[in-house]
């Protein structure tokens, strides 16, 4: 049937879903990441106890030790539902896609430097690993996340990793050198370089409190090693050889920039929400990145040289920054 | 980098260093803590190499695919909602059967993300956490997107406005509920027969396909976007369903009888929350495109045999429940929509007798059980509604253990008799409204006993509104019920003479007059 | 007798040109339409390959694209470059 409709204006009887209205205090409309994030997970009347974890419920705000007035305090501020996820990433995946395509139709691998592949094998191709592992610890906060607000963004960041560990290993096979993948597979599980960053992964697959885990793995972690090798390496392998790697990393390094952004505003939310909260995180903080500095150290090093310690060390200046504009009160070891 | 490989690396091996080559054995924790969910089960894995996802999606593929998927269904939803598309559907009654939907279906979206992104954690190979991860945010999508395409019905219509509330409230959202709740408290390898394998490969179909066409048929191009985008991603969630049964049933001949005993299970538990489905089909569209009963033989008897004929050479059985839904096709929809046209009063959608014609067409469907015992019954509550005597059933019902449905249902050999089972378990008795939900019972009675009825919760003076005083001497158990439910008066009982069809009606007039 | 295995489409321009070239392929494949959707049941095996759908779209198309416009398959997959299957084996 087709109906002939004229363009009419009718008065909606409500702007909004009834739990969107009481939250923003008006019948107003709601943007689609509203619509699809804000009080929708199950917090009542659960039927079963999980077979895996009886001593909680399945959604169960006692996973971790923070405690929010307000789970869907922790909004992202890139507004992150579903959709809008999938674009900003399409649209990076199609600027990587045109540079993979540049970098193969110039040769501009082959053309590369042998110092320059040098790096690339013994630090960018292990960290495919590390990627993996991250991926893992991101999905464990998706799985275990309280509300909506941070679990969809923890699983889209589950992804993200996934595609990074993806994205090494097309840089890989842009260079033509599967070998170099097996090499920096084994130098993830034997070389002595690798083993602080796979010993903090690893050991954070075991860690129950997930809000820990994001502390650990993204702020603290990824806030040291993205900086380092998508920014400063990535600078540094261009300044020598010509701009090869910084386009093949394009994505990790913009996606680090808008990633810290959503972290952020977590961390500012959840330490606003009680002097308890900003305690703990500050302590979680300190505790994982005394280990994530150890365990960087030789990437760095790796990386730079004798002047790898330098680097970090104004690496870890900026992320103190970040964390102290975020609120937290970090000792002067920061 | 000296050797020169072959660019042209073919999709198999590309997948292969792009998934499992990234995985590696843990060390420094060992791999029994890292990964605790995979043993208690019972299921024996040798290999999990042997695992590959035949799709092979890498995410530079996934995003780009997805993304067009995207813009594609948000630029129709938009046009939809610019050009008043409400008004284009067959007519007003149409509209209700996007409230039941919004009701039972995007909360167990989420149920199901949730649950996939605990699997996709926990599974010890790459192949399947990749997969499993990838359909956890494709559930995302569609539990977002699905509301996004109803959201522009509730700012017009009345019912949908409180589904959020609702999902765990509501008497009949438990059946649903229990469903997921079930499926993601079990083990993760449960859970994949339960959702990857009984409901999306088994019983999606059903609910999807007739489903989406349906309302392709009623001119509602919003739920036929968001429903047939959806479905694309369900092709992926089909095959990761069937490639998780295959792979336990090769790796170990003792998981075989584990296997067996979730699909009898799970297939029964789907086929049971579906009659609601079926419900839509048969009595909800007004403009029919084929009987439940068409669908379940086309979907699940032609389909399900192939599937377990193909099956056999592992030694799985047809599900046990096969023969009873056969008998049941027939019948579970009339039920159901009987029962929810007896309770006025207890949904937050419209219920109505069937037409004329439409009455005909269900006879002409549905001949050996119709005419028999349910049109007599249909048109006996149209007679009493137009003497003003409009059927009203005011009582809680009673439920299912297990499946938590209202017990309704025929006696599988009997028609004119409800079923209905009883045991005693540890002191305190308990109901199913089947064999099937009784053995579901009995394997794992520990877990079943929790089952959170409505019912009984009101009675035992749980449901009432925030504010109210359960202990005052004045309190009545039930009193209360719709405020918990924060159930609008204008959204229940019959759609003749509610405010959904003033309004439709007078909307389209004035936007297709001259 | 030897079950269908099936694939279904949203209906539209790409997915036209992809029945097409099922139906060159798949002897005995049998198109039913439905409001909105196309569903080709084929028994035994159901094979799209690369090549006859390039020539009957007029691109280079990639198998995984088929991925945009499906609805449901019953059968079991392979995918490769070149070819995409579902088959029940009994």
């Amino acid at each position: 049937m087709q109906l002939d409709l004229r363009t009419i204006s009718i008065k909606p009887l409500r702007q909004t879903f009834g739990h969107l209205a009481r939250r923003m205090g008006a019948d107003k409309p709601a943007s689609r990441y509203i619509e699809g994030t804000m009080d929708l997970q199950p917090v009542e009347n659960f039927h079963y106890r999980p077979s895996w974890d009886p001593d909680f419920d399945i959604f169960d705000p006692r996973r971790t030790a923070i405690v929010m007035k307000d789970w869907y305090a922790l909004k992202d501020p890139r507004q992150f539902f579903y959709g809008a996820w999938v674009l900003a990433r399409a649209r990076m995946q199609d600027a990587a896609e045109a540079d993979f395509a540049l970098v193969e139709e110039r040769g501009l691998a082959a053309a590369y430097p042998e110092a320059g592949k040098a790096v690339v094998r013994s630090v960018l191709l292990p960290l495919r690993h590390l990627a993996w592992g991250a991926n893992i610890n991101d999905s464990f906060i998706g799985a275990h996340g309280y509300g909506i607000a941070i679990s969809q963004a923890a699983t889209y960041a589950a992804m993200d990793q996934l595609g990074i560990a993806q994205y090494l290993t097309r840089l890989a096979l842009a260079f033509s050198d599967i070998e170099a993948l097996a090499a920096a597979k084994s130098a993830w599980l034997e070389a002595p370089l690798w083993q602080g960053l796979r010993r903090y992964v690893e050991d954070l697959m075991v860690t129950g409190d997930w809000f820990e885990v994001l502390v650990a793995q993204n702020v603290v972690l990824d806030g040291l090693l993205y900086p380092l090798v998508y920014d400063r390496l990535a600078d540094a392998l261009d300044a020598s050889h010509g701009p090869v790697v910084s386009l093949l990393t394009r994505f990790q390094s913009e996606w680090a920039g808008e990633n810290a952004k959503w972290l952020d505003a977590v961390i500012k939310v959840a330490a606003a929400d009680s002097p308890e909260n900003a305690e703990k995180l500050a302590a979680w903080v300190g505790q994982w990145r005394a280990r994530a500095l150890e365990a960087v150290a030789p990437v760095a090093e790796a990386a730079f040289g004798a002047e790898g310690a330098a680097v970090l060390a104004e690496i870890a200046e900026d992320l103190s920054r970040r964390l102290t504009k975020a609120g937290l009160s970090l000792g002067a070891s920061a | 980098m000296d050797m020169k490989v072959d660019k042209k690396l073919g999709l198999k091996e590309r997948y292969a260093l792009m998934t499992r080559d990234l995985a590696w054995e843990t060390t420094y924790q060992p791999m029994d803590k890292v990964f605790p969910q995979v043993t208690y089960e019972g299921i024996k894995i040798h290999d999990w190499n042997a695992w590959e996802d035949p799709f092979r999606l890498t995410m530079d593929a996934y995003w780009k695919y997805q993304a067009e998927k995207e813009r594609k269904l948000y630029a129709i939803l938009d046009a939809f909602n610019q050009n008043n598309g409400h008004l284009s559907v067959t007519d007003a009654r149409y509209i209700n059967v996007l409230k039941l939907f919004l009701g039972s279906t995007p909360p167990l979206e989420l149920m199901a993300a949730r649950g996939f992104t605990n699997v996709g954690r926990h599974m010890v190979g790459a192949g399947p956490r990749v997969a499993c991860l990838m359909q956890a945010v494709d559930e995302y999508r569609h539990f977002q997107t699905q509301v996004h395409s109803i959201s522009n019905y509730n700012k017009y219509y009345n019912g949908m406005n409180e589904f959020a509330h609702q999902q765990s409230r509501m008497w009949y959202l438990s059946d649903g509920k229990s469903f997921f709740d079930d499926a993601i408290t079990a083990g993760p390898f449960e859970f994949m027969v339960a959702i990857g394998f009984a409901f999306e490969y088994v019983l999606t179909n059903i609910l999807f396909v007739p489903f989406i066409s349906g309302a392709a048929y009623n001119g509602d191009m919003a739920a036929m976007t968001v429903g047939f985008s959806a479905q694309s991603d369900e092709a992926r969630h089909m095959t990761l369903g069937l490639e998780c049964i295959k792979f336990m049933l090769e790796q170990d001949p003792d998981n075989l009888p584990i296997v067996q005993r979730w699909i009898d299970k799970w297939t029964w538990r789907g086929t049971r929350k579906l009659a609601s489905v079926g419900m839509m089909m048969d009595y909800m569209l007004p403009k029919r495109i084929m009987s439940f009963k068409e669908a379940w033989e086309m979907y699940f008897e032609q389909n399900g045999a192939a599937l377990f004929n193909d099956l056999a050479r592992y030694g799985v059985k047809v599900p046990k429940c096969f023969v009873q839904t056969v008998a049941e096709k027939e019948h579970v929809t009339h039920q159901s929509w009987i029962g929810f046209y007896m309770k006025p009063d207890s949904t937050p959608f419209h219920t109505w007798i069937p037409e004329k014609d439409e009455l005909d067409w269900l006879s002409e469907k549905y001949p050996n059980t119709f005419d028999k015992y349910y049109r007599p019954v249909l048109e006996h509550f149209d007679a009493q509604e137009k003497s003003g005597n409009r059927f009203n059933n005011k009582t809680a019902p009673m439920n299912c253990q297990v499946c938590i449905s209202t017990i309704k249902f025929n006696d599988p050999d009997d028609p004119m008799k409800t079923l209905i089972r009883s045991k005693t378990y540890k002191g305190e008795k308990f109901h199913f409204c089947s064999l099937h939900c009784e053995e579901i019972f009995d394997a794992e009675p520990e877990k079943y006993i929790q089952a959170y009825i409505s019912s009984h919760q009101v009675l035992q003076g749980n449901c009432a509104p925030e504010g109210v005083d359960t202990t005052a001497p004045d309190f009545e158990p039930g009193a209360h019920i719709a405020a918990y439910w924060r159930l609008d008066k204008a959204a229940t009982g019959d759609f003749n003479g509610s405010e959904d069809q003033a309004n439709f009606a007078a909307w389209r007039r004035q936007a297709t007059s001259n | 007798m030897t079950a269908n295995a099936f694939i279904a489409f949203q209906k539209n321009e790409e997915s036209r040109a992809i029945v097409e070239a099922i139906v060159e392929d798949n002897p005995g494949a049998i198109v039913v339409e439905q409001p909105a959707m196309v569903k080709v049941d084929v028994p035994g095996r159901l094979v799209i390959r690369r090549a006859t759908v390039e020539d009957k779209i007029g691109r280079s198309f990639d198998l995984q694209e088929l991925q945009i416009h499906l609805i449901t398959i019953s059968g079991h997959l392979d995918e490769t470059d070149d070819e995409f299957s579902l088959s029940w084996l009994s």
